[in-house]
């Protein structure tokens, strides 16, 4: 945790989450995170592969049996300061509490159409279908087809689209560049830049030149903790730091537990950031940062 | 020739039965993940229900099926509510519980109204036969066959047109991502055991019809066929289910009257075992 506590703002968090703990099968995955949600903008979940980020989120969903505290605050339904409590409510409940989550799988139901995908999101209220289709015009030209014949950037289009629809307080999205193409990994990381105008966003992302252009605060998981929390330019800037909580930056041994293709990093660097916009996470990801800001911004 | 049509017609209203059952089964499984062996119990409570008002109850015969229906209707919905939904995280216990009413249902029919079979109200109407290209053919055969199309055509409507079809076809895909959408998705399990129930009642209240009577076993002979359809037609498919229905009926009438009579049933797992190595997904592709 070391510094979370003195850098973290509870009264000013949009959502904050107190020693979250998870067991699965016995098996400790969580044993204490720590993550405060900015009011605006992104918000960064981080860490290595199986530091727990996607379990933290699917915990604060109520998808996976947890305790600690999670609340959410601000809204009308609770005095202020004080926020709703979540991890006591069913997935269904902590929704209604106005949060859209874009899962990591992404979730589109493959064997409905992507208007049907769309529909079955709607909740109270007229559901915002001009800024869906604002922001994804694919979505409305393919309407009738059926998401599972999309193509991934276009279900990871359709999965942000449905958290878009409800006026959310808050958007969860986990790894939604994850295996896209980078062209589209570009539409999808404008889109996001775009929804955390107007609503803030928690996101889980293992592309950090995604990372470094679209999140002010970070929150780094190791082992099913918080390790770190500060602001993200700071962090990957911290050559040291990346490499000890994020495995970046070092040696390229680092690179193979998450993203497993040695060449991505020589193909991140010399063509443009097209390794780091197809989601490689190796050695070479840091360094290649800033070619890959370039290719992400339109 | 006449001969190949009364089988065909008495096929097609087995399968008719069939479907009635495994139609709810398969979305129960496919929406849920719970085998409901009391599936069986839904459709003899549906039996009696209906005996007991066409006979004791003084009811015309469609009153007492729309009765019948009702009960088994609302046994359903108290299964589901008292046992299933208790026994969400456990799977086992969930699999025991139904097993238990399966066998509890007919042990309470046996007790009040005897094990022996009881003949059936048939009305007038129904009881006789059509001439039909040469051969001689109860009229209660289609009779099953309209009330399963109509039940497969009011099926497919709800799916396909209604909020809560849609939530129970999403469901059937991916629970947990339906939940995540904000949708309390244990409303659409009630929902589903009481279209599922119902079903079967009416399956109950017309296989009296087929059979001539009504007996407290009923419900348990005809759900191991039920199996065989909805694992056939891909678990959470109406349509697969149709199909199945269709298939395993047909197979079953012509096998026991060209061979042995029992090799029929004996062909219907065989026909099974074959589309499992051919089409592992069953018919329609499902996961089966």
């Amino acid at each position: 945790m070391g510094d979370s506590s003195a850098t973290a703002a509870p009264t000013a968090a949009l959502l904050t989450v107190r020693d979250l703990r998870v067991v699965i099968d016995g098996v400790h995955v969580l044993h204490g995170v720590d993550l405060d949600v900015a009011p605006t903008g992104v918000t960064a979940l981080l860490g290595r592969n199986g530091a727990g980020k996607t379990t933290t989120v699917r915990a604060v969903m109520g998808l996976v049996p947890r305790t600690g505290s999670v609340r959410l605050h601000g809204g009308g339904s609770a005095a202020p300061g004080e926020g709703t409590e979540l991890s006591a409510l069913p997935t269904h409940l902590v929704v209604r509490q106005g949060i859209g989550y874009a899962p990591e799988d992404r979730g589109v139901f493959a064997g409905l159409t992507v208007a049907e995908n769309l529909r079955l999101a709607e909740r109270a209220g007229t559901p915002a279908y001009p800024l869906v289709h604002e922001l994804f015009p694919e979505l409305r030209r393919r309407a009738g087809q059926l998401a599972g014949t999309l193509s991934g950037g276009q279900q990871q289009m359709l999965a942000i689209g449905r958290t878009l629809l409800n006026g959310n307080r808050l958007i969860i999205a986990d790894e939604p560049t994850k295996g896209l193409a980078p062209k589209i990994v570009a539409e999808v990381a404008e889109a996001l830049a775009r929804v955390a105008e107007t609503v803030p966003v928690l996101l889980v992302e293992q592309n950090l030149a995604l990372v470094r252009r679209l999140a002010g605060r970070c929150t780094v998981l190791a082992d099913g903790r918080t390790a770190h929390t500060g602001d993200t330019a700071e962090l990957l800037a911290d050559e040291e730091a990346a490499r000890r909580l994020l495995g970046v930056g070092g040696r390229a041994g680092r690179g193979s537990e998450v993203g497993g293709d040695g060449t991505g990093g020589g193909a991140g660097a010399g063509g443009g950031g097209a390794g780091a916009g197809s989601g490689a996470r190796t050695a070479g990801e840091v360094d290649a940062a800033p070619a890959a800001v370039e290719a992400v911004e339109l | 020739m006449d001969t190949v049509i009364l089988l065909l017609c008495t096929g097609l209203g087995l399968g008719a039965l069939y479907f009635l059952v495994a139609s709810g089964l398969s979305l129960i499984f496919g929406l849920m993940d719970v085998l409901n062996f009391a599936h069986g119990a839904l459709l003899s409570i549906g039996a009696y229900g209906t005996w007991w008002a066409g006979t004791q109850g003084g009811m015309g015969f469609w009153g007492a099926v729309v009765f019948g229906t009702a009960v088994g209707t609302a046994a359903a919905v108290l299964l589901e509510l008292l046992l299933i939904r208790p026994l969400y995280r456990r799977p086992r216990d969930q699999i025991l519980a139904t097993v238990g009413v399966g066998l509890a249902v007919p042990a309470l029919l046996t007790g009040v109204w005897g094990a022996d079979a009881r003949p059936f109200p048939q009305p007038a109407a129904l009881a006789g036969t059509v001439h039909l290209l040469g051969a001689i053919v109860p009229v209660n055969r289609f009779v099953l066959l309209g009330a399963a199309a109509l039940v497969l055509l009011a099926l497919r409507l709800f799916l396909g047109r209604t909020r809560y079809g849609l939530v129970v076809r999403a469901g059937v895909e991916d629970r947990a991502m339906v939940t995540a959408l904000g949708i309390d998705v244990r409303r659409a399990f009630t929902l589903v055991f009481a279209i599922g129930g119902a079903a079967a009642a009416l399956g109950g209240a017309l296989s009296g019809l087929y059979f001539g009577s009504v007996h407290p076993g009923q419900g348990a002979g005809l759900l191991i066929f039920a199996f065989v359809v909805v694992v056939m037609g891909g678990m959470g498919s109406v349509t697969g289910a149709a199909l199945a229905s269709v298939a395993v009926g047909l197979v079953q009438q012509f096998a026991n009257y060209y061979t042995a009579a029992g090799l029929g049933d004996l062909s219907v797992v065989v026909l099974l075992a074959v589309l499992l190595l051919v089409r592992p997904r069953g018919l329609t592709g499902r996961l089966a």
